[in-house]
């Protein structure tokens, strides 16, 4: 049987093909090269003593004994780091009016939270820094402290910084309409209180950092398990007062990211500073206790909301409350402000409607910072909306597909401006609601569901829209003050011998930055991909970029590279042209070779053009100068942000006995424009899901009253395996975006999105039998058999 | 300083000469009571493809092969495995035996990070050296103390079916061996 030839038969068409990527075949060998692996010569450990109390006074340090221990080369405390850096404050100026204490690599008088490091020992292994941590002496002064989110509202409460009069850091408020009239206007209002709990990244490999101060060339390399090596660099030369020029941030292999490793971490920082106290290398690698009670935490939010609809299902208004907890400080650079600004924004998304009000207000507390993790606030205002959406189908009588149907916006609709003033270019609601109807069987398994019901088996069917932010602009950080590129860098070399390589400022983290970034330039150019290297994460190197994160991979890496590319191949059909006497626009290349552009005729191979202009350029004509090395930035103009869409389906089983839940199958259909790859953008879905269903069933941050974490270490806090994990369906439909020419947009937090959304209102579905609700995420046994009143 | 620090210190001062056949190489070396044997393997051998993820074997990254068994390097002391035969991802690549599974793994793209997959490929390899052909439930629930954060261990579960089915294949026209 022969099949039509497509666009993807060409040669060298390796957009839109699910090719593996080169770099794995390196980690499936265990060739990774993490820093966690890294031994450098006269290297030396670090190990940090932590805070038992959730906010207490340090009333004194005696490190004698530790000093004094065999193998121990330097005990530092907060004052001995302050010496030498600067504090930071994490706040953005386009939050108005938000507040957050400045912060130091260790603390200099009071600790805010359990698990806080406050000394750092450096020795000549881990396990001799980690005895002398056993040696120091630290008198602390319990101090009230809050806890929880109400107990942090409340007046009079315990105040995290004493300095201010309330634990507010910030508080937003957006207002378009006349939200009061639509209430009172509306035939239908569904209301509910959500809480969202805290949890974390779980990154297989824990933090990591090597910093290697070199004081006889002033120069610092920091080896970084990090997203974002240019962002570290400018931190690292501002906050120790080091010449940018001679700061290195290399980051190799990366154990897992999510956005938990783009955050200022304390340790981090002391750990530069205790190499140049030191003059030589220092490693620290987060054991996974330490992780627990010191990386970013997520969420944590609680949510009052309400839709009012007219008589035949319409929305015509939300009014929601965002309460959220961010720990005793906002994290740097990018503040813990991002999220709960999200929420408030993104809530509705999918939906036409006029009138929304939002009150954000974000409180701090004595645990550990939350802030910016996979999908960032979007699986709260996904929840948020969904369940609301849900619950008015039933109050009205619709089923849920219908009640979407009716009021997503339509796909011919566009541009539009969301009631929180987002701006959309294209989304594709109708087609992909229409695909995941058909990819669901949504029919059969609403019958299965009623027949099997009859035994006594309770099955539940959720779906959830959702819109993801992808593709940042400089709106995003830049208006707010923080030095975080929006914009990507690529330079683009062909080598003597016609291979290309190229340096470019995203970074890879295992999504397959490097396979999607040869696969555009081989593509661009007319190379085989194997004739591409792709290097990434070295300051010293790659020209400086925003790197990997928000979903910008892609769309702005990608656009990046194929921009590089296109100027590159001008400047060698330039060269080809005057070797073959030819018009540089007669000219094209195809696997490798010069060829006709018409007649696809080989003319000469890129390999010897290269020969030329290297070796022989006498043989040019007089004054030609061969660039084969362009350099090329790109930073994204039009839309503020790429917006995609999509939506997800799950069918799920509750045992009404005990409470526990079986997910069946997930289904996703998703929209992020042009794919470049579709089986890594298949993984990036699949492993996005999982994390929002880890999040739906099992994954908290547990605190005690005293601010206590009760579950930090992997025994005690659940994460999704692979037994628990159903198979996931995947669809796609694609509306490239005119920003760019790739088209591409992001799509790494679309799983994470609608996920917990899905299984929220297919576990309410399951129940609806018993007049039983759920409103909490994560959804424990415990909360099942409660809802049920069997607990 | 106090003597419970003395004590402390003290026993880090002592070290214990162990031997292995590690990925087919006689190695001895000097650890200390207390490491583990994923320390071992990672800083005194430099064998760094075997990860720590957990170190209270959770999560299965510092899966290794014990005198052909698969068995977490996090959760025994290196002086526990004096004498045993260990195999880690660096010698099983070597030796060819994963092969097929790096392949299919590397073809489905069943891994992003990496830093669970040398696990994950042990563990894979000891399912099919008892289970010839096991069910996706079967995979699945063999698998359930191997975390990855990055996949949504569907393909994992795909490749590992895969070359399950091609194993048996190759073993029913070869007509026996393993």
């Amino acid at each position: 049987m022969t099949t039509p030839l497509t666009s993807l038969d060409r040669p060298n068409s390796y957009i839109g093909r699910s090719v593996p990527r080169p770099n794995a075949k390196r980690l499936l060998a265990g060739r990774g090269r993490y820093v966690s692996d890294l031994k450098l010569p006269r290297m030396l450990y670090a190990a940090f003593l932590r805070s038992p109390h959730a906010h207490a006074k340090i009333v004194s340090i005696n490190t004698e004994h530790a000093r004094a221990s065999e193998g121990v080369h330097l005990v530092a405390t907060g004052a001995d780091l302050a010496k030498i850096c600067t504090p930071w404050t994490g706040t953005l100026d386009h939050f108005k009016g938000m507040t957050s204490a400045p912060q130091w690599p260790l603390p200099l008088d009071r600790v805010v939270w359990a698990g806080q490091a406050v000394v750092a020992v450096v020795a000549e292994s881990r396990a001799i820094a980690e005895d002398a941590l056993e040696l120091i002496e630290v008198d602390y002064e319990d101090l009230p402290l809050v806890v929880d989110i109400d107990g942090a509202r409340e007046a009079g409460a315990p105040l995290v910084n004493p300095g201010s009069a309330h634990n507010i850091c910030f508080r937003g408020q957006l207002d378009n309409g006349t939200v009061d009239d639509a209430f009172a206007y509306a035939v239908h209002v569904v209301e509910e209180e959500f809480s969202f709990a805290r949890h974390t990244a779980v990154t297989l490999e824990p933090r990591a950092i090597v910093a290697d101060y070199d004081p006889a060339a002033g120069m610092l390399t920091v080896h970084h398990g990090t997203q974002t090596p240019y962002q570290f660099q400018d931190l690292y030369s501002r906050h120790y007062g080091i010449p940018e020029a001679r700061v290195r941030v290399i980051a190799t292999d990366i154990g897992g990211s999510f956005g938990m490793k783009l955050h200022v971490y304390h340790e981090d920082m002391a750990v530069v500073g205790l190499s140049i106290l030191l003059g030589r290398p220092v490693k620290y690698v987060a054991d996974r206790m330490e992780s627990f009670v010191s990386d970013i935490h997520a969420r944590d939010h609680r949510v009052r909301a309400r839709m009012a609809l007219d008589a035949k299902g319409e929305i015509l208004a939300m009014d929601v409350l965002d309460l959220t907890a961010i720990g005793a400080f906002s994290t740097y650079p990018r503040t813990s402000v991002v999220e709960g600004n999200q929420v408030i924004r993104l809530i509705g998304a999918p939906y036409r409607f006029k009138n929304y009000r939002a009150t954000l207000e974000v409180i701090f507390q004595n645990k550990v910072q939350p802030s910016q993790y996979r999908a960032v606030g979007h699986p709260i205002a996904c929840a948020v909306t969904e369940r609301l959406v849900d619950m008015a189908a039933s109050k009205i009588g619709l089923d849920p597909f219908a009640i979407r149907a009716q009021n997503v916006i339509p796909d011919d609709a566009y541009p539009q401006t969301s009631p929180t003033g987002y701006r959309f270019e294209a989304l594709s609601h109708q087609a992909c609601l229409k695909r995941l109807r058909e990819l669901m069987d949504y029919d059969a398994l609403r019958a299965e569901q009623a027949d099997v019901r009859k035994r006594g088996i309770y099955r539940g069917i959720g779906i959830a829209a959702f819109v993801e932010i992808t593709n940042p602009s400089p709106a995003f950080y830049g208006v707010g003050g923080a030095r975080i590129s929006s914009q990507d860098g690529a330079i683009l070399s062909l080598t003597p011998s016609g291979e290309v390589r190229c340096l470019i400022s995203v970074t890879e983290q295992g999504q397959g930055t490097e396979a999607i970034i040869s696969q555009i330039v081989a593509d661009q150019l007319g190379l085989a991909q194997e004739h591409v290297k792709v290097i990434t994460g070295d300051t010293e190197v790659t020209p400086h970029g925003g790197a990997t994160w928000a979903c910008r991979g892609a769309g702005i890496g990608g656009e990046t590279a194929l921009q590089a590319t296109r100027a590159l191949k001008r400047n060698i059909l330039e060269i080809a042209a005057l070797i073959l006497q030819e018009q540089p626009s007669a000219l094209d290349i195809v696997d490798g070779e010069v060829v006709d552009a018409g007649t696809r005729k080989p003319r000469l191979p890129i390999s010897e053009i290269a020969r030329i202009a290297f070796f022989r350029s006498d043989t040019l004509p007089p004054g030609t100068q061969a660039q084969l090395t362009v350099s090329h930035h790109f930073a994204p103009q039009g839309y503020p942000f790429a917006f995609t869409n999509g939506i997800q389906g799950c069918s799920l089983e509750v045992d009404v006995e005990t409470g526990l839940i079986k997910l069946l199958k997930h289904f996703i259909v998703e929209d992020c424009g042009r794919v470049i790859n579709p089986m890594l953008v298949d993984e990036q879905l699949r492993g996005g899901i999982v994390q929002g269903l880890g999040a739906a069933l099992f994954e908290e941050c547990r605190y005690s009253e005293t601010g206590q974490l009760m579950n930090g270490s992997l025994a005690d806090y659940l994460v999704p395996m692979p037994m628990e994990m159903p198979d996931i369906v995947i669809a796609h439909v694609e509306t490239p975006t005119a920003d760019t020419e790739l088209g591409a947009k992001g799509v790494g937090e679309a799983g994470t999105a609608a996920a917990s959304a899905c299984v929220l209102n297919a576990v309410n579905d399951a129940l609806t039998p018993f007049d039983a609700t759920i409103n909490s995420i994560p959804i424990t046994p415990t909360k099942v058999l409660k809802a049920l009143k069997r607990f | 300083m106090s003597g419970f620090g003395e004590t402390l210190l003290d026993a880090t001062d002592e070290t214990v000469r162990v031997r292995f056949v590690v990925n087919g190489r006689k190695v001895a070396c000097e650890v200390a009571p207390r490491d583990t044997l994923v320390d071992c393997l990672r800083d005194k051998l430099e064998l760094t493809g075997t990860h720590a993820g957990c170190e209270m074997g959770a999560c299965g990254a510092c899966l290794v092969q014990i005198d052909g068994r698969a068995a977490h390097a996090c959760l025994i002391f290196a002086v526990q495995a004096d004498g045993a035969r260990i195999e880690t991802i660096e010698g099983l690549t070597e030796s060819g035996v994963l092969a097929d599974l790096q392949a299919e793994f590397h073809r489905r793209n069943a891994l992003q990070c990496g830093f669970c997959t040398q696990g994950m490929l042990v563990n894979a390899q000891e399912l099919l050296s008892q289970v010839a052909q096991p069910s996706r439930e079967e995979i699945r629930d063999a698998l359930s103390g191997n975390y990855c954060r990055c996949t949504g261990y569907e393909a994992i579960v795909d490749a590992i079916d895969a070359v399950a089915k091609e194993r048996m294949k190759a073993r029913s026209a070869g007509g026996g061996g393993t």
